[in-house]
């Protein structure tokens, strides 16, 4: 076992831990839009530190390079699909949940 | 310009794609990036001035470093608000305006929103931001404007 497995195990360490949250918060939070939240941001960065530790795993190489390209995809797209998901819900009339005496 | 400037770009990320380097497969890579930038380089970049979006990319990447810091940030928040017992949330929508100009701006801003502690973009019209704020005080950072201020910078004259 050398180092470079011992990184790349503690990144996808990591990406799943990040990713496993997102997953409990989407069930747990109350409504529609704070489940957005966890959805929308756990998961670019569980995903985003699973790919880096393949990343590291793999070396520089055309499939480094690659998974870096999917690394940029991931980052533009996620917050765009939440944000289309949002506004969807939005213009439904999707009414947020608030807390008891907030208001 | 913007034609051989698209081919470039078509033609790198052919290469990496790809990943061979023989004559058949870069000759068919320099026919099909050319007929593609032929027939869409006024749409993928259009008349942009070649100096200033450089210098616009540079100021970007210096944005990206606090960004990835902030999102950092945005998740050890949201882990902390998912496992605690009592769910500290308080979730509310807060409207505010932008004095921001360009498309590229106002995307970064919405993005960057997303992705930074505790609150979602919903909505952008007519320079108006709707977002949903997860609890008091990411609102309260929010309406504050750091984030504005430093997308603005990006944003540039």
């Amino acid at each position: 076992m050398n180092i470079t497995t011992i990184i790349t195990g503690i990144f996808l360490t990591m990406g799943c831990f990040f990713s496993v949250v997102a997953a409990i918060g989407v069930v747990r939070f109350p409504d529609f839009y704070s489940r957005m939240h966890p959805a929308g941001k756990n998961d670019t960065l569980g995903q985003t530190l699973i790919l880096t530790g393949l990343i590291i795993y793999e070396g520089f190489s055309f499939i480094s390079i690659k998974l870096l390209l999917i690394i940029i995809f991931i980052f533009i797209v996620n917050p765009t699909a939440t944000h289309a998901i949002a506004k969807a819900a939005y213009l439904a009339g999707v009414k947020p949940w608030e807390k008891k005496g907030s208001k | 310009m913007s034609f051989i400037l698209t081919f470039i770009i078509l033609f790198s990320f052919w290469i990496l794609l790809s990943g061979y380097f023989d004559f058949m497969h870069l000759f068919l890579g320099i026919i099909s990036s050319l007929f593609v930038a032929f027939i869409s380089h006024d749409l993928m970049i259009g008349d942009v001035n070649i100096r200033r979006g450089f210098k616009k990319l540079l100021r970007f990447i210096r944005y990206l470093p606090w960004l990835l810091y902030q999102i950092a940030l945005a998740n050890l928040d949201i882990v902390y608000r998912t496992l605690h017992p009592n769910m500290p949330i308080a979730p509310r929508i807060i409207k505010f305006k932008t004095d921001l100009k360009t498309d590229m701006g106002i995307v970064t801003l919405a993005n960057s929103i997303t992705l930074t502690p505790g609150t979602v973009t919903i909505d952008v019209k007519n320079g108006e931001f709707i977002v949903h704020a997860i609890a008091e005080k990411p609102a309260e950072d929010l309406l504050e404007g750091e984030m504005q201020a430093r997308v603005k910078i990006v944003e540039g004259g």
